[in-house]
């Protein structure tokens, strides 16, 4: 029985996975390019960091199912769904990113910047050789924290047909089937724990030698 | 020269100095007496607000601010290591960011490394936490040296260290600086709590109080200065010697 849900199934559970994985390599693509720089310049204009900080809050505290809806509408991105889907896991990893650029930033012990600006590093130098490389760990934890929360709501976009793995929950839900469900959960949770656990080891090489 | 705060709080008045070329200068005063903020506007990372500075007869708001941090050693009391560079990095910082051949940049590190008393063999792959306090101020010392500045800046370099390390940091400071001779001699600014290190390494002492300069002397003179800010200095730090703190 097994095998035969499989053979149905496997095929599109396939697919759906790479669907699922697009749209949140997607959102984590572009939600890095803009908040990793985003964090960047907000600790050389931290004025600009509680305002900033807090919006990306409150687009966090948004339901996703609500976000998805009120997406709809809009022109351009109303005509495919998966614009839609991108764009709203894009707004969700934000949050974790920026604050932990920010911080990871700043949490520098600032006799460590001040002796490099002493030494003559020039702004970039200082940014690729110091302050980047000794807030990687920081900056790589928003970013397993955000990817594991777009894993998640993926599945929600299926609600506005734009695929992934939430497909087969949605219909397991309307059909009462659980196999369904399962065949949609299990591999989002899969994917999930495989992202937290790569990005866990890349996050550990980088991690400054300490005592 | 002198500098006040965007908050108009005056913590360098009028300063005139001028250090002669190859020597070292102390520089002493109590906490917030500016000693800090002098040493900081000779490599601008603070810009005076009014006045000028020059090395070798040229204002230095002339030449490019990089430039001139590269050309001035900097040495603070957290010694500020790279955490996530070896010894060897660290030491070889400012001549990869001046674009030096790898090479280059291993062979300057392991000879500075020799000069402060640390073989390279063992230390030059160690990262600053399996260091100790000397040690690490040895290599904040040898990052300093490595673009050959004219200019060197040490911020109470051996304050947080035991008493011991730090005679024996004075003495291998004495002995390499003295040791060097003709342009590769350093114009030393050291600024230090510790009248008996200015004593020992420095061969003039300037006296800072409330952000003016109160004297500039050689240490004979300032050991007989008759100064009340001199005397009440050497006063506060040999209390002990004449006995005021047994009669207490």
């Amino acid at each position: 029985m097994r095998s035969e849900f499989l053979s149905q199934y496997g095929g599109e559970i396939a697919t759906l996975t790479i669907e699922h994985l697009w749209l949140t390599g997607a959102a984590m693509l572009f939600a890095t390019a803009i908040a990793v720089p985003l964090g960047i310049w907000l600790t050389r204009s931290p004025q600009w960091a509680k305002p900033l900080i807090t919006v990306a809050n409150i687009l966090q505290t948004i339901p996703s199912l609500a976000l998805f809806g009120f997406l709809l509408p809009i022109p351009w991105l109303g005509d495919r769904a998966a614009r839609i889907a991108i764009l709203a896991l894009t707004a969700y990893a934000l949050l974790p990113i920026l604050r932990n650029t920010y911080a990871g930033i700043r949490g520098i012990e600032p006799s460590i910047t001040e002796v490099a600006r002493a030494l003559g590093l020039t702004d970039s130098q200082l940014l690729f050789k110091v302050q980047l490389p000794l807030a990687a760990p920081f900056i790589l934890a928003g970013l397993r924290t955000a990817t594991v929360t777009c894993v998640g709501i993926a599945t929600i976009a299926a609600a506005v047909g734009a695929g992934g793995l939430g497909e087969l929950i949605f219909r397991g839900v309307a059909s009462v089937d659980n196999r369904l469900v399962l065949a949609g959960a299990i591999p989002a949770a899969l994917l999930a724990l495989a992202a937290d656990a790569s990005l866990g080891l890349i996050e550990r090489k980088f991690r400054t030698p300490r005592q | 020269m002198s500098f006040a705060t965007k908050q108009g709080n005056l913590l360098l008045d009028r300063i005139s100095l001028t250090l002669a070329e190859g020597t070292i200068t102390a520089v002493l005063g109590r906490s917030g007496s500016g000693k800090t903020t002098l040493l900081r506007t000779i490599n601008r990372m603070i810009e005076p607000t009014s006045g000028d500075i020059c090395v070798h007869g040229a204002n230095i708001q002339d030449s490019s601010v990089i430039g001139l941090r590269r050309r001035t050693g900097y040495v603070i009391q957290e010694t500020g290591l790279f955490p996530h560079f070896n010894v060897e990095r660290n030491v070889g910082l400012v001549l990869e960011a001046q674009g030096s051949p790898r090479e280059r940049r291993i062979r300057r590190s392991h000879v500075l490394l020799t000069e402060v008393g640390l073989d390279p063999a063992s230390f030059a792959k160690r990262f600053p936490h399996q260091l100790s306090g000397g040690q690490r101020q040895r290599v904040g010392l040898a990052r300093a040296l490595a673009a050959e500045p004219s200019i060197l800046l040490m911020d109470e370099p051996f304050g947080a260290l035991d008493p011991l390390t730090r005679a024996e940091m004075q003495d291998m400071l004495r002995y390499l600086l003295h040791g060097l001779s003709g342009p590769a001699k350093k114009t030393v600014v050291l600024v230090t709590h510790d009248l008996d290190e200015a004593l020992y390494l420095a061969d003039r002492i300037v006296l800072l109080e409330a952000g003016k300069l109160v004297t500039n002397l050689a240490p004979a003179e300032f050991l007989v200065s008759s100064q009340p800010e001199v005397v009440t200095y050497i006063r506060a730090f040999h209390r002990s010697e004449k006995g005021d703190a047994v009669q207490k």
